[in-house]
């Protein structure tokens, strides 16, 4: 099949800006399904609101666009309700881990089968350049014009912790692996998470003086290094990727099949 | 002398709020509202300002922050709009029930689905029961005032009660107007610092929002609508004394515009006044005697103050830029209320007008008078409100016969 078949070309053209990595992070997403061969209708993709989560309108699968941080609990219902269906959840940084941090580590900790992927531009896209809880400290963004106090979660340490089976992250840089990654989570049985490290060239590009996408993208690259690879062990300040977790663990729409088979076995 | 500035309306928020020197702020991003927040962070960044700024990670979180901080004896401030207040609605009935004093302004947005970032009413309309008092204005300039007398009101010790300054989104917060400012010396005599009876003083510990005895809910809630019911003396009182200040009078209650002798009266809130106001001119000019109560404080509704007004009107036709679904929509429905069973009562015809930022002009307000004067010939009300400007089109087939807006 084409890729042209999984748009939707009616939307186009998308509201992504030019040298936006979200477009990057669609176009591997599309390669993997293909190459997964999974059915169009097999596949349930939810959103919740921000640049990011827009994909959900581009994309020609059964789509849930939501609210904003509420994504992953619309798709807790959808796959309790249909477990046979890939469920894909892309959202924004802001969207999964602010607002919607609380479904986030409810949905690792559940296992649930579900893929969620974090397009992480370190910044609210979507409403003008804000930071997020992944902006991290010293960054700039407009509400805070002389630095960011905070310190960022570590998104992978988080999904770890809450009980994710399938963690990993990458870049928008890295494209091959990238498409590699989002295989093995789709596939993979539980909760599996993949934060994209992305670029936002319109504000947080700006904002911290990053220059371009390209530059932006060249940051990706030297900014990262494979999981306990040489160049992360002479410069330990660089940002691994790679997977961190793949585990075989009890899947919660799995579990419920067998509680309920207990119970009516009396 | 006042200082003039032709500035965006949320900047002028932003400068109100300074003026009132909240001492703790926290916000979430959601446009229409984000400029006034960003003005704020930046003001206080920039050391114009002296106020804690909470950046939270949801709507929810910032209502609670302000309504904590307000408990511990601050003045505090937030904004938000649509979805964002909505999220912030489960906090907001808590804060009301406490008695916290602080101001959210409300930029007016679409609720989701489908997504619309466009201006109607329906976000704060779903706020109405809360227990938040409700202003609603229709200019830059009018949202300045309304902010600081906002304050005033919200801490007065017979209202004690969130204030929302519900304000259009675009249409205000994103356009450019002259707006005055007063001096800072003029606003700190008009509002004193916050010094509340009852905080959080660990001199002196008491507790809000504990468990009460069962029987007596309703008794606080009595109190909540008390507060808003015999507060509304003490709300023009403050909006007249802001005015001999300011020197600028925006109203009470209410602004009743050409309504002495009028028989067909529109009853309208928010940006939309504006352009009503002017096909009121173009008809008055046309020798018809056509008036408009433009509400500015929708919560506590003030009934008594449009009664005086529409004594002699035939029809009053209630444009709403919300709806009750399945029902009609809140304007209209408050109106009918009060005057079911007046002896004498004009007939309602209530219009929704402007949902999703459906156009409000000028042809759309003599379309909804025309609508009017055939009620008044009629004698009849509608069957059901009439949705102005609904594109039959774009609908499913059958509605044609639907009694939208259709005479008894
Ligand atoms: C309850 C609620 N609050 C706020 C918003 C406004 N809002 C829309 S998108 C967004 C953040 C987007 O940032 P992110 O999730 O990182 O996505 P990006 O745009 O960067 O891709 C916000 C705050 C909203 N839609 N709903
Ligand atoms: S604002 Fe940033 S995240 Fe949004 S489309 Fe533009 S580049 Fe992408
Ligand atoms: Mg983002």
């Amino acid at each position: 099949m084409s890729v042209r078949e999984y748009l939707r070309e009616r939307f186009m053209p998308h509201l992504w800006c030019p040298g936006c990595g979200h477009g990057i992070i669609m176009n591997n997403l599309i390669r993997a399904i293909e190459s997964l061969g999974i059915k169009k209708n097999d596949i349930v993709m939810v959103t919740g609101i921000g640049c990011s989560s827009r994909i959900s309108g581009y994309l020609d699968f059964h789509t849930l666009h939501t609210l904003h941080g509420r994504a992953l609990a619309f798709a807790t219902g959808v796959k309790l309700a249909r477990p046979e269906l890939k469920i894909i959840v892309p959202m924004g940084d802001g969207d999964a881990i602010a607002i919607g941090g609380n479904h986030f580590i409810h949905a690792a900790r559940r296992n649930i089968d579900i893929t969620a992927i974090i397009m992480n531009n370190r910044v609210y896209g979507m409403t003008g350049g804000q930071f997020s809880p992944l902006s991290g400290y010293g960054t700039l963004a407009t509400t805070a014009p002389y630095g960011n106090i905070y310190e960022a979660f570590d998104t992978v340490e988080l999904a770890r912790g809450a009980g994710a089976s399938f963690v990993a992250r990458t870049t928008t840089y890295h494209v091959r692996s990238m498409k590699e990654i989002i295989e093995k989570a789709i596939m993979h049985k539980g909760f599996s998470v993949v934060e994209i490290l992305s670029q936002c060239p319109t504000y947080f590009g700006r904002k911290n003086k990053r220059g371009d996408a390209v530059e932006m993208l060249k940051y990706l690259k030297e900014s990262t290094a494979p999981i306990g690879s040489e160049r992360k062990r002479k410069n330990p300040a660089l940002i691994e990727r790679g997977i961190f977790v793949e585990e075989d663990r009890p899947e919660y729409c799995a579990e419920y099949e067998k509680i309920v088979e207990k119970a009516q076995k009396g | 002398m006042q200082e003039t500035e032709v500035l965006e309306g949320s900047e002028a928020v932003a400068f109100a709020v300074k003026a009132c020197r909240p001492q703790v702020i926290s916000a979430y991003p959601i446009s229409p509202q984000t400029h006034i927040v960003e003005a704020l962070a930046r003001m206080i960044a920039d050391g114009e300002m002296d106020s804690e700024y909470v950046r939270v990670e949801s709507e929810f979180s910032a209502a609670s922050v302000i309504s904590g901080a307000s408990a511990a004896g601050s003045r505090s401030y937030t904004a938000s709009s649509s979805q964002g207040l909505l999220l912030m609605t489960e906090v907001l009935y808590a804060s009301a029930g406490m008695r916290l004093p602080f101001v959210i302004t409300g930029v007016n947005r679409a609720i989701s689905v489908p997504i619309s970032i466009q201006v109607d009413h329906q976000d704060t309309i779903s706020l109405r029961d809360s227990g938040v008092i409700q202003f609603y204005v229709e200019s830059s300039q009018e949202a300045y005032d309304t902010h600081i007398a906002a304050f005033k009101i919200a801490e007065d010790p017979g209202i004690l009660l969130p204030v929302s300054v519900c304000m259009d989104g675009w249409i205000l917060t994103h356009s450019y107007e002259r707006v005055s400012f007063l001096e800072q010396e003029e606003v700190d005599r008009f509002l004193p610092p916050f010094k509340p009876k009852n905080f959080l003083d660990v001199n002196d510990p008491k507790s809000w929002g504990s468990y009460a005895e069962e029987d007596v809910l309703m008794e606080f809630k009595y109190s909540i609508h008390r507060a808003m019911q015999y507060g509304k003396e003490r709300i023009k009182e403050i909006f007249s004394e802001l005015a001999t200040i300011t020197g600028r009078d925006h109203g009470g209650l209410i602004e009743a515009y050409r309504t002495r002798d009028a028989e067909v009266i529109l009853v309208a809130m928010g940006s939309m006044v504006g352009t009503i106001k002017e096909a009121i001119d173009k008809l008055r000019s046309q020798g018809q005697r056509v008036g408009l109560i433009k509400i500015r404080c929708y919560r506590p509704f003030p009934f008594e103050d449009i009664l005086d007004n529409i004594k002699v009107a035939k029809v009053v036709a209630v444009m709403d830029a919300n709806f009750s679904m399945g029902s009609e929509g809140a304007l209209g429905m408050d109106l009918k209320a009060k005057l079911c069973g007046r002896r004498g009562a004009p007939l309602v015809l209530d219009c929704v007008a402007g949902l999703g930022g459906r156009e409000v002009n000028e042809k759309r307000v003599l379309e909804i008078v025309e609508r009017a004067r055939e009620v008044e010939e009629s004698g009849l009300p509608l069957d059901e409100p009439y949705w102005a400007g609904l594109r039959p089109e774009i609908l499913p087939e059958g509605a044609e016969n639907d009694r939208q807006g259709k005479i008894g």
